[in-house]
């Protein structure tokens, strides 16, 4: 007990959620704080080896030198301000977009909340665009809902995570994994369970560490759903048909609930890849499975060619619910009234591009053309290069928006790191930051095998930024094989 | 639900699986036996099954279905659905501020800064938003916390509103909406077991954001009930009766005030935010002020103060101590930009380890909207009196102000005028929350029916008249009386409409079940 001056004197918040304490906190933070700290330096004119610093830590392509489409900026434009629909600045085709587009919004506007789901036309759209994809499988708008991007974790996780469970739930996850979706299933109270990606065979995943990760649950939790992204982020790796196949009949004998992110689909460069979605294998596979394995699928409209991160949308598909259950979903999701309406026609524009025959076409088709030829430019010089500096090897990327090379690091370093609080990697990426004015993310924040380190970064940039970051990572690397070796 | 499996079970199969509530197996066509499903109601997080949301509700619903059949051709008494229940103004013909959409068309499509169709001070506005992003452009991400400058844009705005007092743009965190920051900051509060368990106070009646989110987080809720008779004020010798009754059961924390309020549009006198402050500080809650209506405040005599600006004139000794978060969106005021998803919080005195873990979970959802972003930097960074917009502007928003004044006027006279409504005053925000006179039979009626007398009221409404409105139930209100919600934002002559047709419909049905 305190007394009445301690408790004056202590805050009414110190005993705070404790789902939310046992949340990990991001490394980024610990290099934000000397991010902010290098700029404002630099802004005063101290001297360093560099001019400015290359930021390739999270999958931004605007932020890494790529140019926002043509069309879906005048669209949207068009759209913020309706004068410019009768003007002839814009192509026509924008204009009659626009136009649509805008006639779908409570009074014309986009400052309008839309439908819960999203604008009633767009999910149409979304959904022809599914079956477009999947060859002919078809897809239900009334299984469609749009999101404030990153949201849909909070919303699906939600309804699947029982806080008050005991023993407490599960969720299925890989190691390497971008953080968000495990910081949720955290912070919902809920045990993230980790399946280990093999890094020798290229990332793959061999359905026998799904059986271990299950054992390894036994008296710790129950898992309930299996979270799984394809393409691999940060890992690089497509899924092969046949793997997604043992992954649904894992889910389907295992009772778990599927939840695939599938973000990166439209990035896929490797030789002998290619991008299937969960739901057309699904769906191949016939009754029982395609009736009853219940599938939550997700796309962004921060990928893709648009890569319009910053407008925070995008969509979940779900197949196979109890519909009971989907009325539950509707409800905490009229909670949040809808997502941005600007994101919303953006993935409407995504999803339905300018056709051939249309004005916009040519340089549409001439902008992401050159986006994707880029991406897998850059996805091949990252490896070329990354594998011949001596202590880092990165597996073939066959996807994806990110390299994620192993990291030899000497036990001398790995002391200093322990002298400095500091995960090794973190470390490795912390100097980096400061000698080299190159910001990536460390394997810790992703997870990694034991005793193996790793750097994260982004190569949906621009050509000449990639080239610039592979310098720099390269001039640092070897100084610092030396220093430490 | 796949269309082409649908189609080989036979007309009993079906109608099971559509049946299919727990986790009974039961055959598929070709004889394999089907697994119940992984997620059901029964496994499913049961405070979601809880949870309600009556502003889009079962009679929004219906209402949306309506609209459907009129467009098919279906004959009704009436040719369109008026929209009541959502304070949504552009859906209801406001117009966008020009100044907003023209430097907003000018960050999404940057080639336009050259045409000199645009003003000066649009464009450098423009510019200097794009200056702060990422690759230049609005698709870029931002910090979690949102973009620097911007945060510093919205210090310098509270300080300004609030005559001085300093603002650290640390403190401010923009959201996704101001929904997200109050989630946000409730998600981080609510703790403990049993009777430690969380309680967070809330006005009834309330926007149901709050209850939705309490219920969903598992906290529990403690209601306060505000004064109808006297212009639904908030009386301290309530709060105090509400928390000493829920020590018994909870560990009350926070305390959530809406100023102006909503549904019920009143706006709090400078004395009675004094006391709420002396009341927390005294009983050792956080307050969460939703201060998202500030620009809608019309009756005479009443103006918008911020607890803020009341907590630091109250000295030292509170506002040194007494821990808080106000919250601001670009949905409502006068830009009414609901679309966008713009807001922000700005938190007071809070515990530095506290507010750490605060970034950490607001990193989660990555940032919020980038276009929201901006909106809310021109929210609090206008033109001013020597900048070309700056007529214009102050046109346009001085208009849409006083045409909800004139609304609000209107609305509560009218209503006024109907035997068996009483409306307060609406002071401010943009919603009229009538209490309703059901007799006896019509009660009764609805009860048999295994509905709420005041949704049995609206849903009538609705089928008979064609308007939608939001039964008071949905709000919370004292028992034994009924309200509905709606909003004041139809057009001045469809409002007239609206108000006629509901005084029809209140006459008539007070006959109908005499």
């Amino acid at each position: 007990l305190f007394s009445n001056e301690e408790i004056m004197k202590m805050s009414v918040l110190q005993e705070i959620n404790p789902n939310v304490r046992n949340m990990k906190p991001l490394e980024y933070s610990i290099l934000a704080g000397r991010l902010s700290q290098i700029k404002e330096e630099l802004r005063q004119g101290v001297k360093k080896p560099y001019q400015e610093v290359l930021d390739v830590y999270m999958g931004d392509p605007h932020k890494g030198g790529v140019k926002p489409l043509s069309f879906v900026r005048q669209v949207l434009a068009a759209c913020l301000y309706p004068q410019l629909v009768n003007s002839s600045k814009l192509p026509a085709d924008v204009r009659q977009r626009a136009q649509r587009l805008l006639g779908r919004c409570d009074g014309g506007s986009v400052g309008s909340y839309t439908a819960t789901r999203g604008i009633p036309e767009t999910l149409i759209r979304v959904s022809e665009f599914i079956t477009r994809r999947d060859g002919g499988v078809p897809s239900n708008p009334e299984n469609i809902f749009l999101s404030p991007g990153s949201q849909w974790s909070l919303s699906i996780l939600h309804v699947l995570l029982n806080p008050e469970s005991s023993p407490r739930n599960g969720v299925l996850s890989p190691v390497p994994c971008h953080n968000t979706t495990t910081m949720s299933v955290t912070g919902l109270g809920a045990v993230v369970v980790p399946y280990y990606l093999s890094e020798e065979q290229g990332w793959e995943l061999q359905v026998e560490e799904l059986h271990r990760a299950m054992e390894s649950a036994k008296g710790v939790c129950n898992p309930i759903a299996l979270y799984i992204v394809n393409p691999g982020n940060p890992d690089g790796h497509v899924q092969s048909r046949k793997s997604m196949q043992e992954v649904i009949r894992f889910v389907s004998e295992r009772k778990l609930f599927l939840l695939a992110d599938e973000v990166y689909q439209d990035y896929v460069f490797g030789e002998n890849s290619e991008f299937v979605s969960y739901k057309r294998v699904l769906s191949e596979m016939g009754p029982p499975l395609s009736d009853t394995v219940e599938l939550a699928s997700f796309h962004s409209a921060s990928k893709g060619w648009m890569g319009e991160c910053g407008l925070r949308t995008g969509y979940m598909e779900l197949v196979n619910l109890d519909p009971a259950v989907m009325k539950h979903i509707f409800t905490m999701f009229s909670t949040d009234t809808c997502a941005p309406v600007l994101g919303q026609i953006a993935l409407d524009l995504m999803l339905n591009p300018p056709q051939p025959g249309e004005p916009s076409y040519p340089l549409y088709h001439m902008e992401t053309q050159n986006i994707k030829n880029t991406l897998a430019g850059n996805g091949k010089r990252a490896v070329e290069v990354v594998n011949s500096l001596p202590g880092l090897c990165c597996q073939p990327l066959e996807g994806g928006a990110f390299a994620f090379p192993k990291v030899y690091l000497p036990p001398s370093f790995i002391q200093k790191a322990k002298e400095a609080g500091l995960e090794p990697d973190t470390f490795y990426c912390s100097r980096l930051l400061d000698e080299a004015g190159l910001l990536v993310g460390p394997g810790t924040e992703y997870g990694q095998k034991e005793g193996t380190y790793h750097i994260r970064f982004c190569i949906l940039t621009s050509a000449e930024i990639m080239e610039e970051v592979l310098t720099r990572l390269t001039c640092f690397h070897k100084q610092f094989m030396k220093d430490f070796s | 639900m796949f269309q082409i499996s649908v189609q080989r079970v036979t007309a009993a199969e079906n109608n099971n699986n559509n049946n299919n509530k727990n986790n009974m197996s039961h055959q598929a066509a070709n004889g394999v036996p089907c697994r119940g499903k992984v997620l059901t109601v029964d496994n499913m997080n049961p405070r979601v099954k809880k949870v309600e949301y009556a502003v889009r509700g079962p009679v929004v619903q219906r209402a949306v279905q309506i609209e459907k059949e009129l467009r098919e051709g279906v004959k009704k008494p009436f040719t369109e659905v008026i929209k009541a229940n959502i304070g949504d103004a552009h859906a209801m013909g406001q117009k966008p501020i020009t100044f907003f959409r023209q430097v907003l068309a000018m960050c999404s499509y940057p080639e336009l800064l050259k045409d000199n169709m645009f003003p000066e001070d649009a464009k450098q506005r423009a510019r200097r938003i794009l200056e702060a992003c990422g690759g230049h452009s609005i698709g870029a991400y931002s910090a979690s916390q949102g973009i620097e400058c911007i945060r510093q844009d919205v210090a310098r705005y509270i300080e300004k509103r609030d005559g001085g007092i300093a603002s650290n743009p640390d403190n401010i965190y923009l959201s996704t909406g101001a929904s997200d920051a109050i989630v946000t900051i409730l998600k981080l509060l609510v703790r403990g077991e049993g009777c430690d368990r969380t309680g967070v106070m809330i006005s009834i009646p309330q926007y149901p954001l709050y209850s939705a989110a309490i219920t969903d987080l598992g906290a529990v809720q403690v209601h306060y009930y505000l004064d109808e008779a006297n212009c639904w004020s908030l009386d301290v010798a309530e709060l105090r009766r509400a928390l000493n009754a829920a020590r018994q059961h909870c560990n009350p924390r926070v305390l959530c005030i809406i100023n102006p309020g909503n549904p019920t549009g009143q706006v709090q006198s400078r004395q009675c935010i004094e006391d709420v402050i002396r009341f927390v500080k005294e009983e050792h809650l956080f307050l969460m002020a939703d201060e998202v209506y500030q620009d809608n405040v019309y009756a005479e005599g009443c103006k918008f103060q911020s607890f803020k600006k009341v907590l630091f004139e109250m000295g030292p000794e509170y506002s040194s101590t007494v821990e808080m978060a106000s919250f601001h969106s670009t949905s409502k005021c006068y830009m009414g930009e609901c679309g966008f998803r713009g807001g922000y919080m700005e938190v007071i005195n809070m515990d530095p380890e506290v507010k750490a873990q605060l970034t950490k979970l607001v990193s989660v959802r990555l940032c919020p909207p980038v276009s929201g972003q901006a909106l809310m930097d021109l929210v609090v960074n206008p033109p001013q009196p020597d900048e070309p917009s700056y007529t214009t502007f102050m046109k346009e928003r001085t208009a849409v102000l006083a045409e909800l004044a004139e609304k609000a006027r209107l609305t509560e006279q009218i209503l006024n005028t109907v035997p068996g409504i009483t409306c307060n005053p609406v002071q401010g925000a943009m919603y009229s929350f009538p209490r309703i006179t059901l007799p006896q039979k019509a009660i009764d009626k609805a009860k048999e029916a295994g509905h709420i007398p005041d949704m049995f009221y609206c849903m009538k409404l609705l089928e008979e008249e064609g308007i939608c409105l939001v039964p008071g139930s949905g709000f919370g209100q004292r028992e034994g009386t009924f309200h509905f919600r709606m909003t004041i934002l139809p057009p001045t002559e469809k409002l007239k409409v609206l108000l006629q047709r509901l005084r029809d419909f209140h006459q008539r049905f007070t006959q109908e079940f005499s």
